[in-house]
């Protein structure tokens, strides 16, 4: 199929809903149909009302199909249950009197954020009322015009999902990234702190990304960079990495540290979290792939990198140390999950146990540099997703299949492959990358510092000391008193 | 009174043997403590900790006079793995000991 120029300019439709489109619209080859097609994805991200009866006389009429809004919904509870997941993960690290406390900083946001992205977050990211390819519109603020009155109609013809479902599915990626930033900063953030920067970093850098990369932005296969990111690679892990960085070098280390470090209070924890993120994955990268009859690949990809990356990691210390962790078998198969989630459908089954391998040695190494540096990025967040979240990217760009990576659905990225190959591709996910560092660290340094003339960033030293769990919720996780 | 320091894995030999000897209740409870074992070097990703305080059992039991020799010898036996870290024995004298639920007084409350 000759790739036809169905866009001019930054105003482009939303990319992900693009994948649909390919199922239902593979025979139509008309230009004009498909030309349709996007201007019908912009009706459904509530940009403009009026344009949708010329249009929809165009199309054949979309058909909610029960099994891919079904995978989305299924999808929608898998990616829900990774921030108690990851709650487990970085809980099982701290010590125990702030367990509840670094617990609390992601499962909260299944409150703060669950209600920010149905007001406003979701219309920032998918909607095109700005016409902007940095950032959407208000036009779908509270959810208005998606979907229709039960939200059970597909987002525009040519997309057999409802809408209701694609919102609520991308509403739980929005969830889990700021909560991904918690582990650099654990255990001495005021939780003041902490809900008014999750607040504003959702909206002035989440929303954004998810624009730029899925929804026909600036860094997407419609923009002018042409990268391609499969469930998130560049959206959730490299931005939640970054923003941890950035968030750990401004708030500083903890008081006590590294003079008297402490082991993880809760091994088992950790592999209870580190479970059910692989589970819950299934559903980021899986789902991710908008059709019922072909998620199975991205889900197989997505197990066999996390397989390969645990038993890097295993492997690694086995013959550095002479034993395989615990804890190092929850981090690989973690590293792997976030190494191969940017090409969870672009790469072939060999590939993806290459990238989780390789994701996890760079990780490991990553992480005793971090210890050697004594930088107290406290949990690993930087080292895990953003350096993992780097790797998966740039190889991606490398190991891409070509026939994976379709014209139709990314006209850039396929063009750049068809003139460059894979280190045309490698150019553009490097360039993606190295505008998302900038974009998320930049934003993120001044979102702090503007926090920090309203309240203090930390607890001070004495809390530190009491511990977070009593200071900030006057509870405490294992209280001997209690029987 | 005898305070026994010992590895977790061994109170229950500890119980058999004085249970044996027909001492009839004893107290234990979660200790951490370092002597010459020191402590254990444990890695997570890498990165080496240090745990200086070990777990042990406190074992307390109360028994007269006559049977402290023979229950020294028993907790050593049960205890012992011949390995630093197998833990200390403190004997101390009790003043008077009370039953709480009969007000008992002196060896009748053990």
């Amino acid at each position: 199929m000759a790739f036809v120029p169905l866009v001019s300019g930054g105003f482009t439709p939303l990319t992900v809903f693009d994948r649909w489109r390919r199922r239902f619209l593979a025979g139509v080859q008309d230009p004009q149909l498909r030309r349709s097609a996007f201007v019908m994805i912009g009706i459904a991200a509530g940009l403009a009302p009026l344009m949708a009866g010329a249009a929809h006389a165009a199309l054949p009429k979309a058909v909610n199909d029960g099994a891919d809004t079904l995978l989305m919904l299924i999808g929608s509870a898998l990616v829900l249950l990774m921030t108690p997941g990851l709650a487990f993960f970085y809980g099982g690290f701290t010590r125990s009197k702030n367990v509840l406390n670094t617990m609390m900083m992601s499962f909260f946001l299944m409150g703060l954020i669950g209600v920010l992205w149905v007001v406003i977050g979701y219309s920032l990211a998918f909607d095109s009322g700005f016409k902007s390819p940095f950032i959407g519109g208000l036009g779908a603020m509270w959810m208005n015009g998606v979907g229709g009155e039960f939200g059970d109609a597909p987002l525009a013809d040519g997309f057999n999902l409802s809408a209701s479902s694609f919102a609520l599915f991308q509403g739980m990626f929005a969830i889990i990234t700021p909560a991904l930033i918690s582990g650099a900063i654990v255990e001495r953030v005021s939780f003041k702190a902490w809900f008014w920067f999750c607040l504003i970093w959702s909206l002035l850098i989440y929303s954004p990304m998810a624009k730029m990369v899925w929804g026909g932005g600036f860094l997407g296969p419609f923009g002018s960079i042409g990268a391609i990111d499969f469930a998130g690679g560049t959206v959730v892990h490299i931005a939640s990495g970054v923003a941890a960085l950035v968030a750990a070098a401004i708030i500083g280390e903890r008081s006590t540290w590294p003079n008297s470090k402490r082991p993880p209070h809760n091994v088992p924890f950790i592999l209870l979290g580190a479970g059910l993120l692989w589970f819950g994955w299934f559903g980021f990268n899986g789902a991710s792939m908008f059709a019922a009859k072909t998620a199975g690949y991205p889900f197989l990809t997505t197990t066999t990198s996390a397989s390969a990356g645990l038993l890097a990691w295993c492997l690694i210390e086995w013959f550095k140390d002479g034993k395989p962790t615990a804890v190092g078998a929850a981090t690989g198969a973690v590293a792997g999950l976030v190494g191969i989630t940017p090409g969870a459908g672009f790469v072939y089954i060999p590939q993806s146990i290459l990238i989780g391998a390789l994701t996890a040695l760079a990780c490991f190494i990553a992480v005793q540099i971090k210890a050697a540096i004594k930088f107290d990025d406290s949990l690993d967040t930087f080292m895990v997703h953003g350096v993992g979240g780097t790797v998966g990217a740039l190889l991606t760009g490398i190991l891409a299949a070509k026939s994976l990576v379709s014209a139709d659905y990314f006209p850039l990225s396929a063009k750049i492959m068809e003139e460059g190959g894979n280190a045309g591709l490698f150019i553009a996910q490097f360039k993606a990358v190295l505008f998302t560092y900038g974009f998320v660290g930049l934003g993120t340094a001044l979102i702090l510092w503007f926090l920090k003339l309203f309240m203090p960033l930390r607890v001070n030293e004495n809390d530190e000391e009491r511990g977070l769990d009593f200071v900030a919720h006057g509870e405490e996780a294992y209280d001997p008193m209690t029987n | 009174m005898i305070t026994a320091l010992v590895r977790p894995s061994k109170v229950d030999a500890v119980k058999t043997a004085l249970v044996a000897l027909d001492i009839v209740g004893m107290t234990v409870s979660d200790v951490r403590g370092f002597g010459r074992q020191k402590g254990q070097v444990e890695r997570y990703r890498g990165n080496e900790f240090t745990v200086d305080f070990l777990l042990k059992s406190k074992i307390l039991v109360v028994v007269d006079d006559a049977k402290v020799e023979t229950a020294i010898q028993a907790i050593t036996e049960a205890a012992r793995t011949g390995e630093i870290g197998d833990g200390k024995i403190f004997v101390n004298s009790v003043e008077t000991a009370i039953r709480i639920r009969t007000g008992d007084r002196g060896d009748s409350a053990l």
